[in-house]
Parts: C-alpha cells; sequence; structure tokens
C-alpha cells in the first residue's frame, strides 16, 4: 500500500475510474496539459488523451451545463471547478439542471455527474479562495454533497462519486491536500506520508456513499464535523483532555443520522464544527435534527463551532477560523452546563 | 474644449404600442431566392451578410425559388402543412382546456408552427433537441402521441412525468427531446455538451439547441457559443427571433447589433437568418446545418425571424404591451397558409382537400382528447399518488426522504 497525499488520492481515483469505464471523462479549467493549479489531473490527458481529459473555457456554468448534457448522451464526467468561490455561475445548471433532472423527466434523462472544487480557507486565500458553500449545496433536492477528511476516503469516495447514478458535489478541503492541519498554522504541516490515514490502497476500492466514520470513539461528548475540522476536533479533544467522540459525517447529503443519532444519545452532548459561516449553515441542520431526534438525551444545548457571518478575511484568517481553542472552549461549556 | 454631457439612460422601445397602428414600415422582407447557397464547409467570415439577410424560398405565389429550393419532396411538403395544422389545432383545444381549468397552464406555438415542424423533419433518428418551451412542433413532427402530450398537460394518471413537471415541459428521449427546464436558457449550453459527448463517443448523433430572442442575452448563451466553437461541437443552435419575451421587445434583448444571428460571427460560428415563416426555408437551411455538422464542420447558428402570434402564455395579456392587430400585419405571414399556397401552386393539395384535412385533425385532436380526459385532468379524476413525489429525486431513496414520506403519512 502507497502513501499518498490528498492530491495524489484524487488524482488516482480519477486514474481509476476513467480506466474501468471509458464513459467517464474529466475537464475544467487548467485541468488538461497542465493537469489542475492544484494537480489533481496530472497526467490524466497524457494516459487518456485529448477526448477524455481537456482544458475548457473559463466559463463554470458552460463546464458544468456542458456536463449535464454529456452526462445526458451517458457519459459520466467528473469536472472540476477550480475554487468552490467559482462556482457561483455555474449554480443554476446544478441547482435547477444536475439537480432535478432525473425527478422532472421521470428518469428519461439523468445527470450522473461529479462536480470536484477546491473548498475551505487556511492557505491566506482571501475572500475568494477560501469559502465553504457546502450548505448551499445540501439545501437542494436532489444533489449529493461529500466532503472527506483524507486520502484514504478522498480515493474511495471520490470513485464512490464518479459511480454514483446520481449528480455529486465533491467538496475537497484544500488546506489537507497535502498533510492533516490542526488549525496550528505556525506548526510545520506534517505530512500525510507520516498520517495512517495516507495510506491508500491501489487499484478500485470505494467508501459507502452516506457512511460517518469515528475518528476518535468517546463517551463525554459527541463532535460532529467534516474536512479540515475532524483534525481540529481531534486536535482539541486532545489538549482538553476531555473524552469526545469525533464523528467525520463525510457527506452531509446523504447523511448518516443513525450514527448521530448513537453517538448524541450515549453522550448527552454535542458540539458541532464548521468552517462556513454561522447563519443557516450545516450546522444549524445538525443542531434542529439532534434537537428533534435526542432531546430527551441531551444534558446540555448543542453548540456551533463556526466561522463568522463575516466574508472570509485576509489578514485576520486566522481569528475567523475555528482553531482548536475555540473548539475546546466549546467542549468545556458543553461539559460544564448540566 | 468639449463640455462634458449630463447623462441620461436611453431605454429602447418598440415601434408601436397599444393604440397605436401596427408598423412594420422599417422590416425589410427581403424577395425571395436571392440569397446565395454556400458550400457546408464554409468559413463563418464568407458568409458574412447571411447573419444579416432573410432567407427566404416560397414567393408570394407560393413557388418555390432559388437555391434554397431543393430536396422538400412532395410527400414531406404534406407531412409539414399536416403536422403544423396538427400543432394549431392541438393548442387551439388545449388552450380551451385550460380556459376550462382541466389544466393550470398551457403555451402556444401559433404563428411559429414551421419553425420546428420543418426542423424536425430535417433531423434523422437518434439526434437530440433541447428545446424551449415552444417547441411542440418538434414532437408532433417526430410522431410522439399526442396522447401522452395531453396526459402530460392534465397532469392525469398516465403523464409520462407523473405530475411532476409544470404542463407543456415534456421530456422524451426516445422522440429526441430532452426534459424542457422553465430555466431560460440552460438547454442551450447542454445541448452543445451533448454533442460534444457524441464527439467523445465516436457517435455520428447531432444536437439542437433552442433558445428565445430574450434568453439571448443570458450567460448560458455565451456559454454555449464559446463551447460550441472551441470543441466544433456537432450542433445546430437555434434563435427562435418571435420579436417578444413575454411583454419585452426584442430590441431589449438585441441592444444596437443588428442582429441575434450575427452574434455568432465573433466566435467563427457560421451563422443564418431565415424566414421562419417559411417551412420550406427552415427545411432547406436545417438540413444543411445539419449536413455541415455530419461532416465534421462544427456547429451552425440559425436565426429564425418569425412572430410570436399569441400570447406568451396563458398567464399573459398582450393587448397591454403590443397593438392588438400586430400578429395581423406581420410581414412574413402565416406559416400555414403559405405553406398550403405552396402545395396548391405545386399542384399535390386543393382547397377541397385541405379543408377535409382540418376536418380530419380537428376531429382526431378531439377524440384523443376525450381519450385523454378518461385518465384524468388536473383537478379530476385520477392521478399519480402523492407517495410519487419522493421517487426519482435520486436514483434510490435516502433515509432522509424515507422519514418525510412516512412522516407525510403517504
Amino acid at each position: 500500500m502507497a502513501r499518498m497525499t490528498m492530491i495524489e488520492a484524487i488524482r488516482d481515483a480519477q486514474d481509476v475510474a476513467m480506466s474501468r469505464d471509458e464513459k467517464v471523462v474529466v475537464f475544467g479549467q487548467d485541468v488538461g496539459y497542465f493537469g489542475g493549479v492544484f494537480r489533481c489531473t496530472k497526467g490524466l490527458q497524457e494516459k487518456y488523451g485529448l477526448q477524455r481529459c481537456f482544458d475548457t473555457p473559463i466559463n463554470e456554468s458552460g463546464i458544468v451545463g456542458a456536463a449535464v448534457g454529456m452526462g445526458a448522451y451517458g457519459l459520466r464526467p467528473c469536472v472540476e471547478i477550480q475554487f468552490a468561490d467559482y462556482m457561483y455561475p455555474a449554480f443554476d445548471q446544478i441547482v435547477s439542471e444536475a439537480a432535478r433532472l432525473r425527478h422532472r423527466s421521470n428518469k428519461d434523462f439523468t445527470a450522473p455527474l461529479t462536480i470536484r472544487m477546491p473548498t475551505g480557507g487556511g492557505i491566506y486565500g482571501g475572500q475568494t479562495h477560501s469559502q465553504s458553500p457546502e450548505a448551499l449545496f445540501a439545501h437542494v433536492s436532489g444533489l449529493k454533497t461529500m466532503i472527506p477528511s483524507n486520502p484514504y476516503d478522498a480515493k474511495g469516495m471520490l470513485i464512490a462519486a464518479i459511480e454514483d447514478d446520481d449528480p455529486v458535489v465533491f467538496l475537497e478541503p484544500k488546506r489537507l491536500y497535502n498533510g492533516p492541519f490542526d488549525g496550528y498554522h505556525e506548526k510545520a504541516v506534517t505530512p500525510w506520508s507520516k498520517h495512517e490515514l495516507g495510506e491508500v490502497p491501489e487499484g478500485h476500492y470505494t467508501v459507502p456513499v452516506g457512511k460517518a466514520a469515528i475518528r476518535r470513539p468517546g463517551e463525554a461528548v459527541t463532535i460532529l464535523a467534516y474536512g479540515t475540522m475532524v483534525h481540529v476536533a481531534l486536535a482539541a479533544a486532545e489538549e482538553t483532555g476531555i473524552d469526545a467522540e469525533v464523528v467525520d459525517l463525510r457527506s452531509i447529503v446523504p447523511l448518516d443520522m443513525e450514527t448521530i443519532e448513537a453517538s448524541v444519545r450515549k453522550t448527552g452532548r454535542c458540539v458541532v464544527v464548521h468552517e462556513a459561516t454561522l447563519t443557516a449553515g450545516f450546522g444549524a441542520e445538525l443542531v434542529a435534527l439532534i434537537s428533534q431526534h435526542c432531546f430527551w438525551h441531551l444534558q446540555a444545548p448543542p453548540i456551533r463551532v463556526t466561522g463568522y457571518d463575516t466574508p472570509y478575511p485576509h489578514a485576520h484568517e486566522w481569528e475567523y477560523f475555528p482553531g482548536p481553542v475555540r473548539v475546546g472552549a466549546a467542549l468545556k461549556t458543553v461539559m460544564e452546563a448540566s | 474644449m468639449a463640455t462634458n454631457r449630463i447623462f441620461s439612460l436611453h431605454v429602447p422601445e418598440p415601434e408601436c404600442r397599444p393604440g397605436d397602428t401596427p408598423d412594420f414600415s422599417k422590416f425589410e422582407v427581403p424577395v425571395a431566392g436571392e440569397v446565395v447557397r454556400p458550400p457546408v464547409d464554409v468559413d463563418a467570415e464568407d458568409i458574412h451578410d447571411h447573419a444579416y439577410d432573410i432567407i427566404r424560398v416560397l414567393d408570394d405565389d407560393g413557388k418555390a425559388v432559388g437555391p434554397w429550393a431543393e430536396g422538400l419532396e412532395d410527400d414531406e411538403a404534406l407531412k409539414g402543412l399536416r403536422d403544423m395544422m396538427t400543432v394549431r389545432s392541438f393548442d387551439s383545444r388545449m388552450l380551451m382546456a385550460q380556459r376550462q381549468g382541466k389544466t393550470s397552464f398551457y403555451m402556444q406555438a401559433l404563428g411559429e408552427e414551421a419553425v420546428s415542424c420543418a426542423f424536425q423533419a430535417a433531423l434523422s433518428p437518434g439526434d437530440m433537441n433541447f428545446p424551449t418551451y415552444r417547441q411542440q412542433g418538434l414532437l408532433v413532427t417526430s410522431g410522439y402521441p399526442m396522447l401522452d402530450m395531453m396526459n402530460q398537460i392534465y397532469s392525469n394518471s398516465a403523464d409520462p412525468l407523473h405530475g411532476r413537471q409544470l404542463p407543456i415541459m415534456y421530456s422524451s428521449k426516445e422522440h429526441g427531446f430532452f426534459s424542457i427546464s422553465g430555466n431560460l436558457g440552460t438547454q442551450f449550453i447542454q445541448a452543445v455538451g451533448w454533442a460534444m459527448a457524441s464527439a467523445i463517443n465516436g457517435d455520428s448523433k447531432i444536437a439542437a439547441g433552442w433558445i428565445g430572442d430574450g434568453a439571448t442575452a443570458e450567460s448560458d448563451f455565451h456559454s454555449a457559443l464559446v463551447f460550441a466553437s472551441t470543441f466544433r461541437a456537432p450542433c445546430i443552435l437555434n434563435i427562435v427571433n418571435n420579436q417578444w419575451a413575454i411583454s419585452t421587445f426584442q430590441g431589449i434583448a438585441r441592444g444596437r447589433a443588428a442582429t441575434f444571428a450575427s452574434r455568432g460571427l465573433g466566435f467563427g460560428i457560421p451563422s443564418l437568418r431565415v424566414d421562419g415563416n417559411d417551412f420550406y426555408a427552415v427545411y432547406a437551411v436545417a438540413k444543411w446545418a445539419a449536413e455541415r455538422a455530419h461532416l465534421g464542420h462544427g456547429a451552425t447558428l440559425i436565426e429564425h425571424v418569425t412572430y410570436r402570434a399569441g400570447p406568451h402564455s396563458t398567464s399573459d395579456d398582450p393587448s397591454g404591451y403590443r397593438p392588438k392587430t400586430e400578429a395581423a400585419d406581420w410581414p412574413l405571414g402565416d406559416p400555414i397558409a403559405r405553406l398550403k399556397q405552396h402545395c396548391i401552386a405545386r399542384g399535390i393539395w386543393s382547397e377541397e382537400r385541405h379543408e377535409q384535412a382540418q376536418a380530419e385533425i380537428d376531429s382526431e385532436v378531439i377524440r384523443t382528447q376525450k381519450e385523454a380526459e378518461k385518465n384524468g385532468t388536473l383537478h379530476d379524476g385520477p392521478r399519480a399518488s402523492p407517495r410519487d413525489m419522493f421517487e426519482d429525486v435520486f436514483k434510490e431513496l435516502p433515509p432522509h426522504l424515507k422519514r418525510q414520506r412516512q412522516e407525510a403519512g403517504i
């Protein structure tokens, strides 16, 4: 088994999918000859030719709109939006077209697309290279939304996404591309080669869609997180010494409520963490679901630790970022409440 | 020294508004048969004028004239006439059904029947249209059952779309008709994507995109042109310029460009304007564009110049924004009357046969309507179970939808 970065795992997933199914095509801005600005499609054009991996004009609604047409034809496009912050021009094609096509045509046409996009901050990207728009997708009926937190999952989930017959938005936490990140930006990056989830099997495997993973079993409090925040949550549990159970959601639609409910019923306490803005973020949905389905097991009000309702700041990135100190404080608060 | 102007915003206005006498004096009607028919491998820059002229085949006497007057056989002409008459008769019955409360909504193609009927006749089986809401002629011409169209309009128990879609937003992969979206323009780039897929897959099928004059202002129109041009997609991109986008005249979307077709020239896409009320001309131009795509020369942009003789939809009343008699004064005439005149001039049709055909078509539409109504109408009779709304959101019902369906008790 090889150790891979998340970039290599994502590249490998597309390679595996393309080699197994000639209907899989990969395209987007800079993804062809150059292999993507983050190098996630490196070598695919060379290996599979111009017909199956190519550069497109800078036109996100065009990239997704063309992919919808290709999906209707019978291909299985996996497209890259260079940054999640750039997906807004494609939003109509994603929401009104890809997500609705199966239902509105009674299965006559479907949109088996995967729309990859780097998400989240932590790289001094400012407000146009740092956003986490997952809640916008989760609100749309007919879309699946996944966010991996490590190379093993990234490969298995991306293969599952490409093979899925429904449209999938695949958000890649760009701060995790080269190593796990616990929120301490001044520390040197730990490479994935030193992390057990950097071990990525060769060839084909999938991580089932809609199944959460428990990254740290615990009894005292449940932390619900995904993407980069999984690593922040683990660091906060470590630092506070609070026996938190860290649940990595992996997919927010569909959502693994079985795992979430079992954990919260066991611990009776819950902290929800995401990097995206607070108001109407996915954390609101999680807290609502927990309140409805686990209310009689709760010993404290659930707490959200998130980005603030501001544009993602450039110079004040680390004041904005919900790091382990803020998560740790929330853990203490939720433990102190009785 | 020049003094700076105090600005005022320029907002274009149509020539006429309600109460005015319709005036098409500035609309020059080119003589039929005068526009050159170039070879299909022509470069866009060599047929610059085709984006400004209007290709017409049928002259005032109904004779087919000029270089584009070829290829429409007797039986094809008669089928085209019958298809257009069917669309008009169908529209008239469904409009009435909506007025009677049997459905919520309807959209006619009145006055524009030639555009889709003639175009579909030029396609081959397996080709795919990405239509707007006013291309029912594509379905009628391709032989899609009228009964299924009515079932869809009524959202009844036999509706192929299970009551999920607004009336007239049909879908039929089998008949080369992509699922209609109410979000304008989205389908234009999808058509290009479908055509790119055909090329990637080593296929020989072509796609046809459709958009109205108003929706050319959408950014997806630009997306479609740039992708079609860059990837030389085997497709035909149709603009139906029927002069009106609900209440907004075409000048608002067009800006100061002379024509919508001319937008294709900047992309190197051969762009032609055709008399959209001339069945023969639409057919000939569509055939030309299809051949061009089939031979690997890529996309063609066609502006069909026509007139929306009816309201935008059953929710619209054009007397509020344009003269009531404007449709009657439209200089390109009526597509059914013109093809009828041509068929008579050709010696294959007569007034008597026309009357007889009209009666047959009307009675077939009424018979089919009665059959459809046995399956229910929107507010009366059987329809799909409400449980159905949870189906096909995803391929498999996910846990959260299962839970919601349980809670709904359906």
